[in-house]
């Protein structure tokens, strides 16, 4: 993930010199909470500038030269703004516990933090950071060790999001979500939250990121989560952005033994879409599973970037991911697996299948291994295909049109992650939101 | 009375091969026709001539279900029409429920007819009385279609679909195929339940076993891609004493 050190003769594009001047007026307004680790951010971003392709990491999603221009950072939303947020990203079924972003501002009328669970806080970052919430000023950025540009600049930016903290052996059944939708205006987020399942406790995160805008506007997202000993966190993120918005999201793990992650990325629109995942398995027995979906059309590009690093014996990581491409869509799968030595017994699989519905859609896998154990378990594979045409004519055979025949393969195929999810209630609304999107295809 | 299939003088290929040369057929509601021959002679591309598969092309000939040109519908349309080929081997489909895949089919071809379409609970009412008919536990039905079922019970979901989706013309191929005798009652026994005189049912085979069970009015010897002999049940009799050797040698 490394980079080589640039000349420092190499001219900054607009973007990166957009970015240095924000960042020294974001200084100059009077020193913002972390500023050391702010700073350290941003001189490690400025050292190698946006990645391009030539960074191994960023190889398919050439964010130097996507990222034209910075939007402005944005500013509080209007009313307006806030009320069309009501509705936004409601899952069918789903009861949850939400936690209301608009324009990348906490919006606390349109969010549900009464009565929390006891053993449960869910507190905005701002207010966090305001209070000196020295535990997790001491957590942010520390949660993995990540060498990325991209991250980099979240912790340089970081605005809005969430602190969530839950008590040893606390068990909140309410999923918690996350609702972040994209304000009116062009603009550009930098939202980061920081989650932490204590010895024993479980929960559910959704993190739902929306925009309904034909607006222009980028987001760059980090959470980074720890989990301590027998601590079970299952996540699904959803990124519903509008059309032409640029999502560049991080997501940064720490298992501790025995702790359990089921993690699901859900890629249903944007312009680009980029989900990079950095999952630390430091304890023994900890299990990984992490699946994602794509169901991409038109122009969309969505690169899900997977780091595993097994640093302790009998871990486990099941990565498969799915992706259904229609006209001149993009998916990129890159995961990198390494077994660090004495990390004995580890279990690690990966697995990208893509369906094509169009001959004009890409796919791009990529899997690395660095194996430094000898006594492990590690797989990779990958599988580009069309629909089964004998499965087609099966079902047509007993009546049913090629279109319904097709649609009912396709959300077989994405069904399989999905099936995977283990809140009924949102595995339900997860499944109605496939066929949604399928049928408007 | 219109027949209800009517084949005339049908020629078809598959990637340039021809393999069907002139094949005559005509069943009339209420018969139970066989169609016994050797392997290669073209058993199972008749049925997949006739519901539409991919790749099959008629060259020349007619093939007319109750009067309607076959080569005219799309597959699915066929099978509105009330045609059902009961596969040889029947595809597992991974992640499609085998309600939903009922449902689906069942309700699609009511619309395709402009007739109402079924709801849930009434679905569920038939498949429970049609599972039980056939042996079947309703826990297999609750899985994705077909998917973990040994052959014998893949032929009995078939059959299941059959009984369910009522069609005026059943081909069934090679249904005793890979069948132990328990199951070959159970299926025949199913099969049996929809002989009617609005019905007509084909029975592809290479044994005369199935025919114990499932009595032919009319039984054809096919090979090389067209009938060489028609006669009664005797026949079926005759051909597991004698082979298909004759006519093999006939044919070329």
């Amino acid at each position: 993930m490394g980079n080589a050190p640039t000349t420092p003769a190499r001219k900054l594009t607009d973007a990166e010199a957009r970015l240095a001047e924000i960042f020294a007026m974001q200084q100059s307004a009077g020193a913002p909470q972390l500023a050391k680790l702010r700073t350290a951010a941003f001189d490690a971003f400025a050292k190698t500038g946006l990645p391009n392709r030539r960074d191994e990491a960023w190889k398919y999603t050439d964010l130097r030269a996507l990222l034209r221009d910075v939007k402005p950072l944005a500013e509080p939303p209007e009313d307006s703004a806030k009320q069309s947020a009501r509705s936004a990203a409601v899952l069918e079924g789903v009861t949850s516990r939400r936690v209301v972003f608009v324009g990348g501002y906490f919006v606390p009328e349109l969010s549900d933090l009464a009565d929390l669970e006891a053993g449960l806080s869910v507190v905005s970052l701002s207010e966090a950071l305001a209070k000196g919430d020295a535990a997790a000023m001491t957590q942010i950025g520390n949660v993995g060790e990540v060498d990325d540009p991209a991250f980099a600049l979240n912790t340089a930016f970081m605005g809005e999001g969430v602190v969530i903290r839950v008590g040893a052996g606390v068990c909140v059944d309410r999923p918690i979500q996350l609702v972040f939708v994209a304000g009116a205006q062009p603009a550009t987020y930098f939202l980061r939250s920081l989650v932490v399942v204590e010895k024993g406790a479980r929960a559910t995160l959704i993190e739902s990121f929306e925009g309904e805008t034909t607006q222009e506007y980028h987001v760059n997202a980090a959470t980074e989560i720890v989990l301590e000993e027998g601590a079970s966190l299952e996540r699904l993120k959803i990124s519903r952005e509008g059309a032409a918005a640029m999502h560049v999201s991080t997501f940064v793990a720490s298992l501790a033994a025995d702790a359990q992650l089921s993690d699901f990325g859900f890629n249903l629109g944007g312009a680009v879409l980029r989900n990079q995942s950095f999952i630390n398995i430091n304890g023994q027995g900890a299990h990984a599973g992490l699946r994602g979906a794509n169901i991409l059309k038109g122009k969309e590009h969505a690169d899900a970037t997977l780091f595993l690093d097994h640093a302790a014996e009998r871990s486990e990581s099941k990565a498969l991911f799915k992706s259904v491409l229609d006209d001149s869509s993009q998916a990129v799968f890159q995961g990198k697996i390494l077994v660090r030595p004495g990390a004995q017994k580890t279990d690690a699989r990966m697995m990208a299948r893509t369906l094509l519905l169009s001959e004009g859609a890409q796919a791009n896998c990529k899997p690395e291994l660095e194996i430094f154990a000898d006594d492990v378990q590690c797989a990779h594979g990958s599988t580009v295909g069309a629909l089964d045409e004998n499965l087609i004519f099966y079902l047509m055979a007993r009546g049913i049109p090629q279109v319904e025949a097709q649609s009912l393969l396709t959300e077989a195929f994405v069904g399989e992650v999905i099936d995977a999810v283990a809140n009924r209630s949102v595995r339900d609304a997860l499944s109605a939101l496939v066929s949604e999107r399928l049928r408007t295809r | 009375m219109t027949a209800l299939l009517e084949i005339r003088d049908l020629k078809a290929e598959i990637a340039g091969k021809q393999i069907l040369n002139g094949y005559d057929l005509t069943v009339k509601a209420g018969e139970v026709h066989a169609i016994m021959g050797p392997n290669g002679s073209g058993k199972s591309t008749l049925s997949y001539v006739l519901s539409g598969r991919p790749g099959y092309k008629i060259t020349e000939g007619q093939a007319l279900l109750a009067g309607a040109d076959l080569s005219q519908m799309s597959v699915d349309e066929r099978a509105a029409a009330g045609l059902f080929l009961a596969f040889q081997y029947p595809l597992e489909v991974p992640g499609v429920a085998t309600m939903t895949f009922l449902r689906a089919a069942l309700n699609a071809q009511r619309k395709k007819r402009g007739e109402e379409e079924m709801s849930s609970p009434d679905l569920i009412k038939r498949v429970k009385e049609l599972a039980k008919i056939l042996d079947m536990d309703m826990e297999m039905l609750r899985r994705p279609v077909n998917v973990g079922f040994s052959g014998g019970e893949k032929k009995r979901a078939e059959t299941l679909q059959m009984m369910l989706l009522e069609p005026k013309l059943c081909i069934l191929d090679e249904t005793d195929s890979g069948l132990d005798i328990d199951a070959l009652k159970v299926v025949s026994n199913g099969v049996n339940q929809l002989r009617s005189k609005d019905r007509g049912i084909v029975v592809i085979t290479h044994y005369q076993r199935l025919l114990d069970y499932i009595t032919p009015d009319v039984v054809h010897v096919q090979s090389a891609g067209r009938i060489v002999r028609t006669g009664g049940k005797e026949l079926a009799l005759e051909l597991e004493e004698t082979g298909y050797a004759r006519y093999q040698s006939e044919a070329a």
